[in-house]
């Protein structure tokens, strides 16, 4: 079994991770910056998901297919909402968020 | 594994193939003629729902990560058959001049979001869910977006993808836990394994935010009113009865399947939210204006009642929730039959815009009379019997509370179902929409419609159906 980081460190880490992202998602005004927040949180996910598996069950590799999988569809999702927020650029002449609120309540 | 393991997951490789020719007719068919892939994408559509009828072996693929049997079928089906009449309504506006060089994209998205939500309702494990609801929600946020000329429809798509995004994160997050506590993203392992602890507790709850985004229960509807007004208007009501009735399938299946041993922590949680989720959705509903708007908030409080069935946790209370989404598919899609009819005949979607529309169209005032009255769930028509089943299987397990704040709140939905048949009834109107005449295939959608609302409730060979391949905890 490893001797060296214990498990708690990783989780701790990928946590503050995650809620950084939690934090950017909700403040942040441009949209790229909002996505690379969601980004953030997909990876502080993956981080766990191979702690998890490294530490804890170390005899199967469950974790490591998931994280490859998140890795995959974050990447598409990524490629889908730039190509939504280029298609936004193009009839605001912005990605600010608050400029984006034809509709509400 | 032999080549007839595959048979198993026929509704999906039939979908699968069916998007290839899709995408390869639409390669060989010259700029000037793609309508001609509207009859075919419909027809080939047509054959995968009659083929999704064919009897169903049960049993399981990929080492358990599939699971097919009679209720997944089911579901199945019933979600064909929405698809089926959306395409149908779905014509005459593809044949629209500013959609003429991207009609097959919208056969092409719809039917891969079709295969997510199949796949996700087969799941056998957190991966083959959390795969197929990103399947089923990426190619929907390009549906959103599909009007690119609309600054609206691009404002939807973002907000849907990026809300989408946080929440799936969340839900990540949830199955992270639920794998590092159990060891295993099986869902026969973990039922096994999961007990009320607290980390596994916190797992369910973050796990339960994600797919409760997806239904748009409250208070994580907020993307919902906004991205139904921007879509088009038949991506709107694809994603308001294909997208959540899917999502709700598999939300009974793993809470029935999956986290049955923590029933006594969801029951309360299922209590509060629905009883949030009619309230909220009936009270913002009064005051909308547009019909896509008003139409969002009322299937959010329709959300709240499948809760219902849910949280009676009995066998009654999953055939109710299967029984509901299949009469809801049918009044709600009668309902976006009309909106979408004469919004693409006059640009006109407020409410104030429908006033004296007997007088003209007195066809079309009808359908959407009675898509609303089945709704509301006024007896004669099918939509009672749905809210009657959801109301049972809450009474059964003893909660006659909630059973009451749902019928006060049903009786709220009747006021603001009635405005609209105000509207086109009674109120006059000095400059109404002019006759037209609706499109073939939207009528024929309209007639599958109003048939579905008169008689589903009387066959009770479907109820017992259902009420036979259904589980309870």
């Amino acid at each position: 079994m490893n001797t060296g980081i214990p498990l708690e460190y990783f989780l701790v880490m990928a946590t503050l991770m995650f809620f950084a992202g939690v934090y950017g998602f909700i403040t942040r005004k441009n949209l790229i910056t909002i996505l690379m927040s969601v980004e953030l949180m997909l990876n502080a996910v993956n981080i766990m998901l191979l702690a998890f598996n490294r530490y804890l069950y170390p005899n199967q590799l469950e974790g490591h297919f998931f994280a490859l999988f998140v890795i995959a569809v974050a990447a598409s999702e990524a490629a889908v909402a730039i190509a939504i927020i280029i298609n936004i650029y193009r009839s605001f002449h912005s990605i600010d968020v608050e400029k984006t609120d034809e509709m509400k309540y | 594994m032999n080549l007839d393991n595959f048979l198993l997951m026929r509704h999906e490789l039939v979908l699968t193939i069916i998007t290839l020719i899709v995408l390869i007719a639409d390669l060989s068919i010259k700029e000037d003629k793609k309508q001609r892939i509207i009859p075919i994408a419909i027809f080939l559509f047509g054959v995968n729902a009659i083929i999704g009828f064919f009897p169903v072996v049960t049993g399981n693929l990929f080492g358990n990560m599939y699971k097919i049997s009679d209720l997944q079928c089911t579901m199945k089906n019933v979600l064909n058959i929405g698809v089926f009449i959306i395409l149908l309504q779905s014509v005459e506006w593809l044949k629209s001049t500013d959609n003429k060089l991207k009609i097959s994209e919208f056969y092409l998205l719809i039917f891969s979001t079709l295969i997510g939500m199949q796949f996700m309702i087969s799941a056998g494990s957190f991966l083959m869910l959390y795969l197929g609801l990103e399947l089923a929600t990426i190619p929907m946020a390009a549906l959103a977006a599909y009007d690119k000329s609309r600054s609206t429809s691009a404002e939807a798509g973002v907000k849907l993808i990026l809300s989408a995004a946080m929440s799936s994160a969340v839900l990540l997050l949830g199955i992270t836990f639920i794998y590092g506590t159990t060891g295993s993203t099986y869902f026969d392992v973990v039922s096994l394994k999961f007990s009320n602890n607290p980390l596994q507790t916190l797992a369910f709850i973050l796990f339960f935010s994600g797919m409760a985004f997806k239904i748009s229960l409250v208070p994580f509807h907020l993307w919902t009113a906004d991205v139904y007004e921007g879509s088009p208007v038949n991506v709107t009501s694809y994603l308001s009865v294909i997208s959540k009735g899917a999502s709700a399938f598999i939300l009974i299946i793993v809470l029935f399947s999956v986290f049955n041993s923590i029933s006594m922590i969801w029951k309360p949680l299922m209590y509060i939210i629905s009883v949030l989720t009619m309230t909220i959705g009936n009270l913002f509903a009064i005051r909308q204006q547009n019909m896509k708007r008003f139409l969002a908030f009322s299937s959010i409080a329709q959300a709240g009642f499948i809760l219902l069935g849910i949280i009676g946790a009995n066998g009654v209370g999953m055939t109710s929730v299967i029984y509901f989404i299949f009469i809801y598919i049918f009044s709600n899609l009668g309902a976006f039959g009309v909106v979408s009819v004469i919004y693409y005949k006059t640009k006109k979607e407020n409410m104030d815009d429908y006033d004296g529309l007997y007088l003209t169209n007195p066809k079309l005032s009808l359908v959407m009379m009675l898509a609303l009255f089945s709704l509301a769930g006024i007896p004669p028509v099918a939509g009672f019997f749905g809210k009657f089943f959801l109301f049972t299987a809450a009474a059964t397990s003893g909660y006659y509370w909630l059973v009451f704040i749902a019928v006060l709140n049903a009786t709220i939905s009747l006021y603001y179902y009635l405005l609209v048949v105000k509207a086109m009834f009674i109120n006059k109107s000095d400059n109404p929409i002019a006759y037209f005449k609706t499109d073939a295939p939207a009528k024929a959608a309209l007639i599958m419609c109003v048939v579905g609302i008169f008689f589903i409730g009387f066959l009770s060979v479907i109820y017992s159906y259902m009420a036979s391949i259904s589980y309870g905890i």
